[in-house]
């Protein structure tokens, strides 16, 4: 094997070093970070201190849902549109670990692989490592490095989540929560937790049976609801509009003065 | 209910014109239940996507399923783009089926380790756990 390979990251480098290269957006640098925080390395902690937000802060968006919603999919075309309108992404995807043998399967990527070869997007899959709530136990701290790191458009991608984990919602500006057709009542659609904390309540799989009721249902209670089919790319650009105003609001109700 | 803090990451893929996953999946399974946390790509990847993707991740190690025939020019290709973007340090290994003769060779480039039909699944196991890179 052949170690004596060219520029490898080390730990040894100074921390100063690897925080500059971070905030210079370098990928390997904030890819070994990231793992230092995952693996609760004390240089970790440390490099954390020198990252200094940038000054104009990452647009902050919180996927989530029950397993199978859509998830991974519709970042997929969230990472294509943002492309679009020139932003950079950096996506932070968290799958569970085995509570049996700490291993994961880490498979949200597959849904957005054709962004791989796009050097205007960074994914990191993350496992849960024993943290409940829908997040992993280093996604926060990697948030910040991404944010240090320039992108523009952060996007976080939990766990299929059930109804009490809303972690997300806490890191996130915008908390977009996602469902599908024919999975509950009215009453479903009332009760407190993930759709009562979500900015934004999206109906994925809208060419299905019962997306009519689902949306009517949910609109009783959560004031902004969307229909997408997220394999088509039907509703991304609404989404993406409803993404912005409720940025642009919360922007507002927080400008001092 | 011993969990180790800090688990080995090794991105699983499949390469090129390939739909032969059934393989690929039980390895990433049984990674999985031995403790290794898998990124898994899935199938029809290129060269470049299987590098920077690596890099994205801070795997330790790639291990690629190869069943077409294309291993001889996919496994130097990506060993070549590792090295070109300074992650040198990852070991790649593999598996499919590879004949004999192409062995010797892929190992000489660089391929840590190729892994062949009737393959015992513990001997992937032991091999992927025997590798603790500092990170």
């Amino acid at each position: 094997m052949n170690h004596a390979c060219v520029g490898r990251v080390s730990k040894r480098e100074d921390v100063e070093t690897m925080a500059r290269q971070v905030l210079a957006g370098e990928v390997r640098s904030v890819a070994r970070v990231i793992t230092w925080l995952e693996n609760q390395e004390p240089v970790g902690a440390a490099l954390l201190k020198r990252l200094t937000p940038p000054e104009k802060r990452a647009m902050v968006i919180g996927i989530t849902g029950y397993p199978g919603t859509g998830k991974s999919t519709l970042i997929d075309q969230l990472i294509a549109a943002y492309r679009r309108l020139g932003k950079t992404v950096g996506v932070l995807a968290v799958d569970s670990s085995s509570p049996l043998t700490g291993g994961a399967v880490l498979g949200d990527r597959i849904r957005m692989q054709r962004h791989a070869d796009d050097a205007g997007v960074y994914i990191r899959s993350m496992a849960t490592r024993g943290q409940s709530g829908g997040l992993a136990r280093a996604t926060r701290d990697a948030l910040q490095v991404l944010e240090a790191a320039g992108y523009d458009v952060i996007l976080i991608e939990t766990v299929g989540v059930g109804q009490s984990d809303i972690e997300v919602v806490s890191v996130a500006g915008t908390g977009i929560a996602l469902v599908a057709p024919g999975l509950g009542d009215d009453v479903q659609a009332m009760k407190a937790g993930l759709l009562e904390v979500a900015d934004i309540v999206v109906v994925n799989k809208g060419d299905r049976e019962g997306t009519d009721t689902a949306v009517r249902d949910l609109r009783e209670w959560c004031p902004h609801v969307l229909r997408t089919v997220a394999v088509k790319g039907e509703g991304i650009p609404e989404l993406i509009a409803m993404i912005a105003e409720q940025q642009r609001l919360q922007d507002l109700a927080h400008t001092p003065g | 209910m011993a969990i180790a803090t800090t688990p080995i990451r090794v991105l699983i893929g499949k390469v090129g014109l390939d739909g032969h996953d059934r393989g690929v999946k039980l390895v990433a399974r049984a990674l999985r239940d031995a403790g290794v946390e898998i990124i898994y790509t899935g199938l029809h990847q290129t060269p470049e996507q299987i590098v920077t993707t690596a890099i994205q991740e801070d795997v330790q190690a790639i291990g690629l399923s190869i069943h077409s025939g294309a291993h001889n020019s996919l496994f130097p290709r990506v060993l070549q783009l590792l090295k070109e973007q300074g992650a040198g340090d990852v070991t790649l290994f593999g598996g499919g089926i590879i004949p004999d003769d192409d062995v010797p060779r892929l190992k000489a480039a660089g391929v840590e380790m190729l892994f062949r039909p009737a393959t015992p699944m513990h001997d992937i196991v032991d091999f992927v756990k025997g590798l603790r890179v500092e990170r």
